[in-house]
């Protein structure tokens, strides 16, 4: 806190302060008691899309950067080649792929409407669960790769003169080093996740970009609800920062 | 050969007619949207370098303010999502700038849109570029600028003989990321109406209802500019190393 | 010499103004929206509203630049001065004569409920109970839709009205709402008829779906109001404008 107190500082705040004042006063804000509700149904779509596809993607992260560090050809090269073009394709282009794409298929195969399937394939958000998990998959597959990579393999060696199982080292000695060493990067590349989530607005999942959007047609106020968006990411982004430190702090420490 | 192909993947050939470079393929449209796309991106990735470098030197050698004005620009265009900032740095930029001319007594000027798209991203990777440069820059060894001080050189020499060039093979990594970001970021100007690849693909999958072929198309398209991409900074990369010990790992 | 390349320079800079001062971007949708306008393989823009754009910027005397512009940021971009009009199937609402100013109307046609073959339904609330209807963003159909529909239906909003007819293809909704027209391209094609028809009108509401398509410009331009208008009504009373749509459609448009 010592920081906050030097003069400049202290300068740039009330600056600050009395800029998001004007915004207050002489900017539009009488659509925010129409929408608000709408906005916090937004909100929430955003989060739960925003974890459900990093944990999903986290879970098929660990087998794909696994497989490129330690596994046969076999497993290794098709890896590769998901992670390849996952990080090689534009995220707007990959999720019109699977919604559009898989869509065109439907008029094809007519079983699909009466399969029990089909009240989930007619919504749109598992489409974009889907494609923000693949997405979330081939960048910390990637990171998973580097982070099994860098754990000293003296440490594995030395594991398996002790006689613990392939399967022991993993669980025991490998995975949370190198769960550790990923930890840094994981934060960066959650708020990541988060900034690819307004892109599914565009396959009708109404998040609160759409929302934002929605505001924009009906009231045709172009920066307000872009100022407003703009600051709930930050807040949002503010959170995971905090939280991601403090797990930072809980479980790596001694770790350079 | 080929007609056994054909007649063994029922629809192949009608793909490959759409996708041919001559009307009435799409094709000849994909790559002209696909070239607009590498413009955007590398207009928008020398801005960045440009920015960036400006904004690691405010950093590291600037004033309290200015460094944290520097904070603040980094941590606003690291937390809020691409497209949020696309859309408002292209309708409040050129307002505001059509707005400060007016103001001054100038016509308004009329701001393509091919710059203006440069404008925001380029904008976008100067904040990126700004860590990745004061990472690099930080790395230089000290007592190269010392020694450097030390001749008697002032401080843009010391930055043009010393630091930059002993800086840009430390910020290549980075900034060929930061590339492959500039190429994938320019499917985001599609929904601000842009006329690069992926509106091409869309309008294109739009008129003809063929959407897998065009978007798979476009995909390989993707790839194929960053996987050029990899191999051209590889190939920079290692002159660049020629004679320094140890790459990294 | 020298006084010969001077006065050609002024010459020429003179018509540069000139000519400078007469072009008028004409903002259309950067979306495929046939058969009004939609880009062809060799990247021109072709159908009936680009020819009446040709056809009423000649007859006004106007060098008109056709501006693809995204339709979701179409009316920023007039009012932000990027375009100076546009032309591309607005409708007159009073919603929008809040913002800007438009031409008198070129052309009026109904607005249809177009669904899934197999479903029972018509162009009323309560015939449209419990169904999923999509429609394009930022249009009068998404506003009657969310003023009439909303309340017993499920509303998707689509970026083109092509998206939306595409899912609609799929199954993955019941019905769409949109211009007459527009939909009748769509039931043309293979996949539209096979999996659609039209369900009906729409009850009329003229605050909501306006009263005609007309061309925008920025509050105040009247001069571009008047030079459009004059073309408008040369090109009705010269019978280009017929001609232009006995080539589309087989009754006039022009509405009363």
């Amino acid at each position: 806190m010592r920081g906050w107190v030097k003069p400049h500082r202290i300068m740039l705040l009330l600056v600050a302060l009395g800029l998001v004042l004007w915004a207050a006063l002489s900017l539009r804000w009488d659509w925010i008691p129409r929408y608000w509700q709408l906005g916090v149904e937004g909100i929430w779509r955003t989060l739960w899309l925003m974890a459900l596809s990093v944990l999903i993607g986290f879970t098929l992260a660990v087998p794909l950067g696994l497989a490129q560090a330690a596994g046969p050809r076999l497993l290794a090269a098709p890896a590769r080649w998901f992670c390849t073009i996952i990080r090689g394709t534009p995220l707007l282009l990959q999720i019109w792929l699977i919604y559009f794409g898989l869509g065109s298929l439907f008029p094809q195969y007519p079983w699909i409407r009466a399969s029990e399937l089909w009240p989930y394939l007619r919504q749109a958000w598992p489409y974009a669960l889907m494609a923000l998990s693949l997405s979330y998959a081939g960048y910390e597959g990637e990171v998973m790769r580097g982070a099994f990579k860098s754990v000293p393999h003296g440490q594995l060696e030395a594991a398996r003169a002790y006689g613990l199982s392939r399967w022991a080292v993993l669980r025991r000695i490998w995975l949370p080093q190198a769960l550790a060493r990923a930890l840094p990067t994981l934060g960066g590349e959650t708020i990541l996740q988060l900034k690819a989530t307004p892109l599914v607005a565009t396959i009708t999942v109404i998040e609160i970009y759409a929302v934002a959007g929605r505001v924009r047609q009906d009231t045709f106020i172009i920066y307000e609800p872009l100022l407003l968006l703009a600051v709930i990411y930050m807040a949002i982004a503010g959170i995971i920062t905090l939280g991601f430190r403090w797990l930072e702090r809980r479980y790596t420490p001694g770790l350079g | 050969m080929l007609d056994w192909i054909y007649q063994w993947w029922p629809g192949l050939e009608a793909s490959v007619t759409l996708l041919s470079l001559e009307p009435p393929g799409w094709g000849g449209n994909l790559v002209r949207g696909a070239v607009n796309s590498l413009i955007i991106a590398l207009g928008a990735f020398f801005l960045g370098c440009v920015i960036g470098i400006g904004g690691a030197l405010g950093k590291l050698s600037g004033g309290p303010v200015t460094r944290d004005l520097m904070a603040v620009y980094t941590t606003v265009v690291r937390a809020v999502p691409e497209l949020v900032l696309i859309l408002i740095l292209y309708y409040a930029g050129t307002d505001l700038l059509n707005q400060a001319l007016r103001a001054l007594g100038y016509r308004p000027v009329e701001i393509s849109g091919l710059a203006a798209g440069i404008g925001v991203l380029g904008v976008v990777q100067g904040a990126y570029a700004t860590e990745v440069l004061r990472g690099a820059i930080q790395a230089v060894p000290t007592g190269q600028i010392e020694a450097a001080r030390a001749y008697g050189m002032t401080r843009f020499q010391t930055f043009r003989r010393v630091t930059f060039p002993a800086m840009l093979p430390l910020a290549l990594p980075g900034l060929s990321n930061l590339w492959l970001i500039a190429t994938k970021d320019t499917a985001l100007l599609a929904i601000v109406g842009f006329s690069e690849l992926t509106l091409e693909t869309r309008q294109a999958a739009g008129s003809t209802r063929a959407y897998f072929t065009f978007f798979l198309a476009a995909g390989a398209l993707y790839l194929i500019m960053t996987l050029v991409s990899g191999r051209v900074f590889g190939w920079i990369e290692t002159r660049f190393r020629r004679g320094q010990a140890g790459a990294r790992s | 010499m020298k006084k010969l390349f001077l006065s050609g320079a002024a010459a020429l800079a003179l018509m540069a103004g000139a000519v400078q001062a007469q072009t008028v971007r004409v903002g259309v949708a950067a979306e495929p929206y046939p058969p009004f306008s939609t880009p062809d393989a060799a990247g021109n823009w072709v159908g009936w509203e680009i020819e009446i754009i040709d056809a009423v910027c000649a007859a006004a005397d106007l060098e008109c630049e056709l501006t693809p512009t995204a339709w979701d940021g179409i009316i920023p971009a007039l009012v932000s001065g990027r375009i100076d009009t546009i032309m591309s199937s607005m409708s007159i609402t009073e919603d929008r004569l809040q913002t800007i100013d438009f031409s008198d109307p070129y052309y009026n046609t109904p607005t249809v409920i177009v669904g899934q073959r197999d479903m029972q339904m018509d162009a009323t609330p309560e015939g449209l109970a419990g169904m999923v209807i999509g429609v394009q963003v930022s249009t009068i159909h998404q506003a009657y839709a969310q003023t009439y529909f909303e309340a017993g239906s499920e509303l998707r909003t689509y970026q083109t009205q092509d998206e939306a007819n595409q899912d609609l293809a799929s199954g993955r909704i019941d019905a769409t709402q949109a211009d007459a027209l527009a939909l009748a391209d769509f039931l043309a094609t293979e996949a539209g008829a096979a999996c659609c028809e039209v369900k009906g009108t729409v009850a009329n509401d003229v605050s909501i779906l306006g009263r005609g398509v007309g061309a925008g410009v920025r509050k105040g331009d009247d001069e571009l109001r008047a030079a459009l208008n004059r073309g408008i009504a040369t090109i009705v009373a010269n019978g280009t404008y017929d001609e232009i749509t006995a080539r589309y459609f087989e009754t006039s448009i022009y509405g009363s």
